[in-house]
């Protein structure tokens, strides 16, 4: 196929496969410039797979990664990375015996040109995620929500055009949550965002296009209220008899 | 960017008592003891290395000896065919370094995990050994130099310098090592703060997190691999010239387990610590060599055991730990 050099990500029929288990079936999935995208999706509906196939972390049994024009799938991850794609992992992957400072600085030295700028951008990226106090603790003895962040500011730092973010505010509380959305949204500004979540709140929050991933398949795309009110999406989440029961239950409240 | 444990000057000052230390010790000491130095300083330098592979780039390699014991052979069977110069000396630097980015090459592009890295740097050495020990006979030999099998190699021309006439002294050569070990020391130093040295102790933090930043971390850890068996060839070279004499032993399963043992007591993750522990561990080994009521090698293992029991980061970590504490007590 020929790709699409306006969209910054384009996959046609993308999938793979463990065996027998098809864990992302067949995926086309386009992405514009500057779009702050939702990936939403019931577990084992195939959301971090498809982010490890984008990023090389996992090589597709079929289909084609376009990113920007130029395919990319089958490249090793960092060659991926240098042309523009930062990606959070679902657990938080950092330099655990690095403290934060070296964390950013590490990240900030692909994007810059020398030391001393990466020193900098690293410095203005740890004011941004409010971690200044601790710039000289150990990531490893972070709590889990400052950890998420630490990965949030690397990738702040390393300014990809393309960020992927799988869960960023899992086990965060509320106001941490909030935080986290706004990071997202400032990271929008200059880089187009794809974001994988479970929590309903949050999407709705961060206001993005909600694309619905059910086993292995794109189910649904359209706006968060589109997508919520879209019977087969319910049904996806909630299983048939209880997409009833919550009818029910709504028209009882009614 | 870690608080140095001393200051700009304080680190200076060292350098030059380091470096006037290694010119003036021979004026000071017999040969006896200037001979024995030698070895130590020849040995950290092999310490070094393993520092450098382990400690740094989080690549456990018991095969450090392989790399040892071809710059040993390297440099011998140079300096008989062409003469014990400048030549020989590259050589025996040249041969382990290929040999270790081959054997590299094939193993982090491979994306071998780290329990199997350990498994075939071990089996690689024995095989060295083994291949080294079956070479008796006049048929084996590279151009002049017969390799003589269990026997060695013996009466190794010493290495002469560009511009000197005369092979070197022990005098010379103790300054000659000593130089060459501030040298590799200073040089590692200095590339763990190049951008190079960054990446190479994130890879060993984090391999996949480097990767998706988009750094190249089989690239890194092949390039720390080679130098590290450079590092080490360089210190077999300087072997060969102490003894005049190598022979497969510098390939064995106690040579290996030896340079682990260096930098587990003195420190992983720093650079001098592997260089005290090697020191302090041989004269150990030294001194009870002179009595017969225990076994040296059953010393060894307790002190091992000791070490990773009570004093699990080494000597160098444990005593700036002390350092550091007094001196956060001292600036409230």
């Amino acid at each position: 196929m020929t790709p699409q050099a306006s969209l910054m990500l384009q996959t046609r029929g993308l999938g793979v496969s463990f065996g027998g288990v098809h864990a992302v079936q067949s995926v086309d999935f386009d992405l514009a410039e500057g779009e702050l995208r939702c990936l939403i999706g019931p577990n084992g509906a195939g959301k971090s797979t498809f982010f490890k196939m984008l990023s090389g972390q996992q090589l597709p049994s079929r289909g084609e990664v376009f990113f920007r024009g130029t395919r990319i799938s089958g490249l090793p991850a960092h060659r991926i990375a240098r042309l523009g794609l930062g990606i959070k992992t679902q657990v938080p992957s950092v330099f655990d015996g690095l403290d934060v400072l070296q964390n950013l600085h590490l990240a900030a030295l692909r994007a810059e040109p020398s030391e001393a700028a990466a020193r900098r951008a690293a410095a203005a990226v740890l004011e941004r995620i409010g971690l200044g106090a601790r710039r000289h603790a150990m990531v490893g003895e972070l709590a889990h929500g400052q950890r998420q962040w630490v990965e949030l500011g690397m990738i702040l730092a390393s300014r990809p055009a393309l960020v992927l973010l799988d869960e960023p505010a899992a086990g965060m509380t509320h106001q941490e949550v909030r935080t986290t959305a706004e990071l997202i949204r400032e990271i929008n500004r200059n880089s187009t965002v794809v974001v994988v979540e479970h929590d309903m709140a949050f999407i709705r929050m961060i206001a993005g296009r909600v694309t619905v991933f059910n086993r292995g398949e794109v189910l649904a795309e359209g706006s968060f209220d589109e997508v919520v009110s879209d019977a087969r999406v319910r049904e996806a989440y909630l299983g048939k008899k209880d997409v009833h029961a919550a009818q029910a239950q709504e028209t009882a409240h009614a | 960017m870690q608080t140095p444990l001393l200051p700009r000057w304080g680190l200076a000052a060292a350098r030059v008592l380091a470096v006037a230390g290694v010119l003036l010790a021979p004026l000071v000491t017999d040969t006896f003891a200037l001979l024995a130095f030698t070895v130590y300083l020849v040995m950290a330098m092999l310490a070094l290395s393993l520092a450098f592979i382990w400690g740094f780039g989080g690549i456990l390699c018991f095969g450090q000896a392989a790399f040892f014991g071809l710059g040993a052979y390297a440099y011998a069977i140079g300096a008989i065919n062409f003469g014990p110069g400048t030549g020989a000396l590259l050589l025996a630097i040249a041969v382990p370094a290929a040999f270790a980015a081959l054997l590299g090459y094939f193993m982090f592009y491979g994306r071998i995990s780290d329990v199997y890295l350990g498994v075939i740097t071990l089996a690689v050495t024995l095989i060295l050994f083994n291949l080294a020990n079956s070479t008796s006979g006049p048929q084996y030999r590279i151009g002049q130099a017969l390799l003589g099998g269990f026997n060695g190699i013996p009466s190794i021309p010493t290495l002469t310098l560009p511009g000197q006439d005369a092979p070197l002294e022990p005098e010379g050569l103790f300054r000659l090592v000593g130089l060459l070990l501030i040298v590799a020391y200073a040089g590692l130093r200095w590339l763990l703060r190049t951008r190079f040295g960054q990446v190479v102790v994130a890879v060993r933090e984090n391999e996949r997190r480097a990767e998706l930043l988009g750094y190249d971390a089989r690239l890194h850890k092949l390039a720390v691999f080679a130098i590290g068996g450079a590092i080490a060839g360089l210190a077999g070279c300087l072997y060969a010239n102490w003894g005049a004499f190598v022979n497969p032993g510098v390939f064995g399963l106690a040579q290996s387990a030896q340079i682990i043992i260096w930098v587990i007591v003195g420190g992983r993750g720093t650079l001098i610590g592997p260089m005290i522990g090697c020191v302090a561990i041989q004269w150990m080994v030294t001194a009870l060599g002179g009595q017969q009521t225990v076994d040296t090698g059953l010393v060894l293992g307790v002190v091992l055991a000791l070490f990773v029991m009570l004093i699990p980061r080494g000597i160098a970590p444990t005593v700036a730990g002390w350092f550091s504490r007094t001196q956060k007590a001292g600036q409230p």
